[in-house]
């Protein structure tokens, strides 16, 4: 969550690295903050396809078990592709309140 | 072993001998046969190479970027409006300290559609963060090609190989292919600093604020300084392996010269020809030819400059709005150093030939002056 995130803080010109890293992945890097729209899986009519797992362009959906997707709303960006894809028209983008 | 070579061809073999691992290339006259042979030579496994086809130079250029991250010695190829596409992907490698090497068949840009040599689309590229080698015979592609993956793998930058249409890439020439074992002692594998690998996941190239953004610009001008002097060693050394020796500048008949005529690329043949002739003649003429253009070797060409009382640029080349490019470089370089008057001529746009004739007309016209009537004078352009 967002407490793990890292800053990466140099503090002279030595310490930076030529290629521009992060010290971490980006799992050090919750994203879920950009989000206006949330993804919410109607279970019940869910077919277990996983279209929408091959197709969240951030890896923002984990699977639970064999084929169950769940969306890890740490990172997910709101980007609404998932619901976009969805052949049963089970997921819904909901707006996130403040 | 001794083989006559095309240009083109001469690429491909320097791949091989500098074990690239990974080729992504699209083909554009007059590159083609680069890939086309490299693709036969990882077909038939002499090099233990992924070829990766793509649909653009974009493409191309973008899967060496990821190849490289992913530690691998990468090579591509391409000409002109190639070169224009790669642009942004141009800027990827050399920020993210890539040491690609790629070559560039310099072609004219278009429109009008042209096919011929002049080097508007390697100089256009000439603020990207790429190591730029200028070469003057097939043998010489070769043996840059080895030289440029030698000191990019130290100072973490890309490398344009750069050679001019057809009068280097379609011509044959007699050319030594070293052996592989020679080329293993001379270049060691390549091992990359920080390659992309699953087990320590990094963001790489991420957002950078301006409290860091402008360090990272500096270690890339570090790099270039720093790889000046490689570029010697380099050329050094593989002389010192191959009795073949290379350096930044390549100067012939200067230290007594008057008139010292500044060339890169192929024209520098036809200008040593030249000055023969016209040494015979009593005329004191000599040939600077510039092999390395980026990281810009200042000191080289004030040396062998600082005796000239006329200096004549020859340039392929044309920066609209302004002069041509070798000569606004070599200007800055004399700058406070050397006085000498530089004469600037536009000359071979497209590929039209630069005869002996037409550079002893140039040479003619700035006799005569003690400084240039104009800032560039346009050769042979009709009336």
């Amino acid at each position: 969550m967002a407490k793990d995130r890292m800053k990466i803080t140099f503090k002279k010109l030595s310490e930076l690295p030529e290629m521009v890293m992060s010290l971490k992945s980006m799992a050090a890097n919750p994203t879920h903050s950009w989000r206006n729209l949330k993804p919410v899986i109607d279970y019940a009519n869910c077919i277990n396809c996983l279209i929408c797992w091959k197709f969240c362009p951030d890896a923002a959906i984990d699977l639970e078990g064999e084929d169950k997707p769940v969306i890890n709303l740490n990172f997910c960006k709101g980007c609404g592709i998932c619901a976009e894809e969805c052949p049963k028209k089970c997921i819904e983008m909901i707006k996130e309140g403040r | 072993m001794k083989k006559v070579i095309m240009g083109n061809h001469a690429l491909s073999y320097g791949a091989m001998l500098a074990r690239v691992q990974v080729i992504s290339a699209y083909p554009i006259t007059p590159q083609t046969q680069v890939v086309e042979l490299l693709s036969e030579i990882v077909a038939d496994k002499r090099l233990a190479a992924e070829f990766i086809k793509v649909e653009s130079e974009h493409s191309a250029m973008a899967a060496c970027i990821g190849a490289a991250a992913s530690g691998a010695r990468t090579f591509t190829a391409t000409s002109s409006q190639g070169l224009a596409l790669m642009h942004e992907l141009l800027h990827w490698a050399a920020g993210a300290r890539l040491p690609i090497v790629m070559a560039d068949i310099n072609r004219a840009m278009a429109p009008p559609w042209s096919i011929w040599t002049d080097q508007n689309d390697s100089l256009s590229q000439r603020d990207t963060g790429w190591m730029q080698y200028y070469c003057q015979s097939n043998q010489e592609v070769l043996d840059t090609l080895l030289q440029a993956y030698k000191v990019s793998e130290k100072v973490l930058l890309p490398a344009m190989i750069v050679l001019d249409a057809f009068s280097l890439s379609h011509t044959y020439e007699n050319v030594d292919i070293p052996d592989i074992e020679q080329v293993d002692k001379y270049l060691p594998p390549f091992v990359y600093p920080y390659k992309l690998d699953p087990q320590q996941p990094h963001t790489f190239g991420g957002l950078t604020t301006p409290e860091w953004y402008m360090e990272f610009r500096y270690k890339i001008q570090a790099a270039m300084e720093q790889a000046l002097p490689l570029v010697t060693q380099a050329g050094k050394e593989f002389g010192d392996q191959f009795g073949r020796h290379y350096d930044t500048v390549d100067p012939f008949m200067v230290d007594d010269a008057e008139t010292v005529l500044v060339t890169s690329g192929t024209a520098a043949s036809t200008a040593r020809y030249t000055v023969e002739q016209l040494r015979r003649k009593g005329v004191k003429v000599g040939n600077l030819r510039i092999r390395l253009f980026r990281p810009f070797p200042f000191a080289d060409v004030r040396r062998h400059l600082k005796k000239a009382k006329r200096v004549i640029v020859m340039d392929r080349n044309i920066s609209f709005g302004h002069h041509g490019i070798f000569a606004q470089e070599v200007k800055s370089a004399l700058y406070g150093h050397v006085d000498a008057p530089v004469f600037d001529y536009i000359v071979g746009l497209g590929g039209r030939d630069i005869f002996p004739a037409t550079i002893e007309n140039i040479i003619a016209r700035s006799q005569k002056a003690k400084k240039p009537s104009q800032d560039m004078h346009w050769v042979e352009v009709k009336e």
